[in-house]
């Protein structure tokens, strides 16, 4: 069931230039929160912001009623948010949207590029407790300050990465990666830019792997009431917000 | 104890003046896990036309300063599967439920009325003379009194319950528009629509809606609307229900006063799901807060002078 919650601001933490990381204390019983779902964050303070913005869920720690949020600032939406400060109150509906298929496979690979890596990190630890293995995580980045958070990802999964730069990883996109060639996946999980994304679905249609990514279209509502955020699918348009956010690559037009 | 309830004519009995907006609210069901529906004293689903429509391509959304434009382009699966599929989930709500009534041609409203007239829970509909977002036929019908006494006259022959007709804020005199409808027999008008606008990306230089431009919505349009609607509160007799920008209920009530017997709250719903009975309750605080009984005082009760 989606709810509408105050959430209390309890860190809010710059990451690099345009990143950061924010660690929300739910005011009432977290909801349940499968991978691959969405928030829509009402923006406070900002004119020029007049919908909520729909954020990535980064993790959920249910122990301390605690939701992560992994936010790239974009536009002044985001940057006002990252003005928060303690004790203050986050309006936020969730949860939102579909989920990534979680039956899991035997080999899994998940891959994240620029924020697109913030869905991955609840997925890879419901992966490891669901099945007992790590998934391998593969991040793409601009640069090594892009790669943020590694040694959380590397508590539940085999990470990975790749620069634009060469200053980290492996120099390219990740689907040049040599992991690629040395181990053989059975499912790509993958959110990220659209041309990455697009690469992605190819390289796991060339392989003949199942695939699936997680779209980020422009919203309005969030709950698929306002049919603005559609994908073009081969059953027509689809609302990335509650048929998605996460497609199987087959059911796209790419 | 306030009585929140009013008349709008034919048949259409509200429990309070709290409708929604089409094409903001769905089906009703969207917003279920948030609000007691038949809280509401109705609901307009979305537009509906007489076959599948897949609307314009993305991107039909752009934020703009307290508000968006949009273009969707009435996307909808057509009024069979209205009837087949959805009807049927939402019938039993206790509230009154519009089917938003959309066309191409003079024809297609008619027949699209013809089946909804149909069906016993929908006590009525309201004509969207006004879609700024179709190539053919939406908004042009809305423009001129000649096309919109045309549509409503023949729709009117065939649909017996109640007649809305949503009015275009894209002309020059919309009280002679809303004088037209009335003379072919609407039960009442709704307005505003959405207002048509443009934005632009100035780095790319490319529009930021695929149709370039859309629908204007959201607080920023409430100033029109309230002047729109005490224009054509003072110019017909059927009731007017007042709609744009409405965020509150200190906005709702100043519809009221500017002469809307009910409301509609459209874009809202986007940043608050559960808006619609906020702005109920809100009512109700402000007639107690002021002595007033009965909503149907507050009714065009503007102290002009």
């Amino acid at each position: 069931m989606k709810k509408i919650l105050d959430f209390k601001l309890l860190t809010n933490e710059l990451l690099n230039q345009d990143t950061y990381l924010l660690g929300l204390e739910c005011t009432e019983e977290m909801p349940d929160i499968k991978p691959g779902q969405f928030v829509n964050v009402k923006i406070d303070n900002s004119p020029e912001t007049f919908l909520r913005r729909p954020i990535s869920i980064h993790d959920v720690d249910y122990e301390n009623n605690i939701l992560y949020l992994f936010v790239k600032m974009l536009g002044d939406g985001t940057r006002k948010l990252q003005e928060a400060k303690y004790g203050d109150i986050v309006n936020i509906i969730l949860p939102l949207g579909n989920t990534f298929n979680l039956n899991y496979s035997k080999n899994p690979i998940l891959i994240g590029g620029g924020c697109g890596v913030a869905p991955m990190l609840y997925l890879a630890k419901d992966i490891l407790n669901k099945t007992g293995n790590k998934p391998t995580v593969l991040i793409g980045a601009r640069s090594n300050n892009d790669l943020l958070r590694i040694s959380e990802y590397e508590k539940y999964a085999n990470v990975f990465f790749t620069t634009e730069d060469g200053s980290a990883g492996e120099k390219g996109y990740p689907t040049q990666h040599s992991v690629f060639d040395t181990e053989s996946f059975d499912f790509i999980y993958c959110c990220g830019p659209d041309p990455m994304m697009q690469a992605v679905a190819k390289l796991a249609k060339d392989k003949n792997i199942e695939c699936e990514v997680s779209l980020e279209n422009m919203m309005a509502c969030g709950i698929g009431a306002c049919l603005c955020c559609v994908q073009d699918t081969k059953e027509g348009h689809k609302c990335v917000c509650t048929d998605g956010p996460v497609f199987n690559i087959n059911d796209l037009k790419w | 104890m306030v009585d929140l309830s009013i008349s709008l004519n034919n048949g259409l009995n509200l429990k309070n003046p709290v409708l929604t907006a089409s094409g903001t609210f769905g089906y009703g069901e969207e917003f279920a896990d948030f609000i007691d529906l038949s809280r509401l004293g109705g609901f307009v689903v979305k537009g509906t036309t007489i076959a599948h429509r897949e609307g314009n391509p993305y991107p039909r959304m752009a934020e703009t300063p307290s508000g968006m434009l949009n273009a969707v382009g009435l996307q909808n699966k057509g009024v069979d599967y209205f009837i087949n599929e959805i009807y049927p989930r939402i019938k039993d709500v206790d509230s009154n439920i519009l089917v938003n009534v959309s066309g191409s041609t003079i024809e297609d409203y008619v027949a699209t009325a013809e089946k909804v007239n149909e069906l016993d829970n929908i006590p009525g509909i309201e004509l969207n003379i006004s879609c700024p977002n179709v190539k053919e036929g939406g908004m042009a019908f809305g423009t001129s009194c000649e096309s919109a006494a045309a549509v409503i006259k023949e729709v009117r022959k065939v649909y017996n319950k109640h007649l809305m007709v949503k009015l275009s804020p894209n002309v020059t005199d919309i009280a002679g528009i809303a004088m037209a409808a009335e003379a072919e027999g609407a039960d009442s008008v709704s307005l505003i629509n959405t207002l048509m606008g443009m934005a632009v990306d100035a780095e790319t230089q490319k529009p930021l809606l695929s149709t370039v431009t859309g629908g204007l919505s959201g607080a920023c349009v409430k100033p029109v609307a309230l002047r729109m609607v005490w224009q054509v509160f003072n110019a017909v007799k059927i009731p007017v229900v007042g709609l744009g920008g409405i965020m509150n209920a200190t906005d709702a009530i100043e519809f009221i006063l500017a002469g809307a017997s009910a409301i509609q709250i459209g874009t809202a719903n986007f940043i608050d799901p559960a808006v619609t009975v906020k702005v109920v309750d809100g009512i109700e605080e402000y007639m107690k807060r002021h002595g007033v009984s009965s909503v149907s005082d507050l009714v065009g009760a503007l102290k002009v002078k």
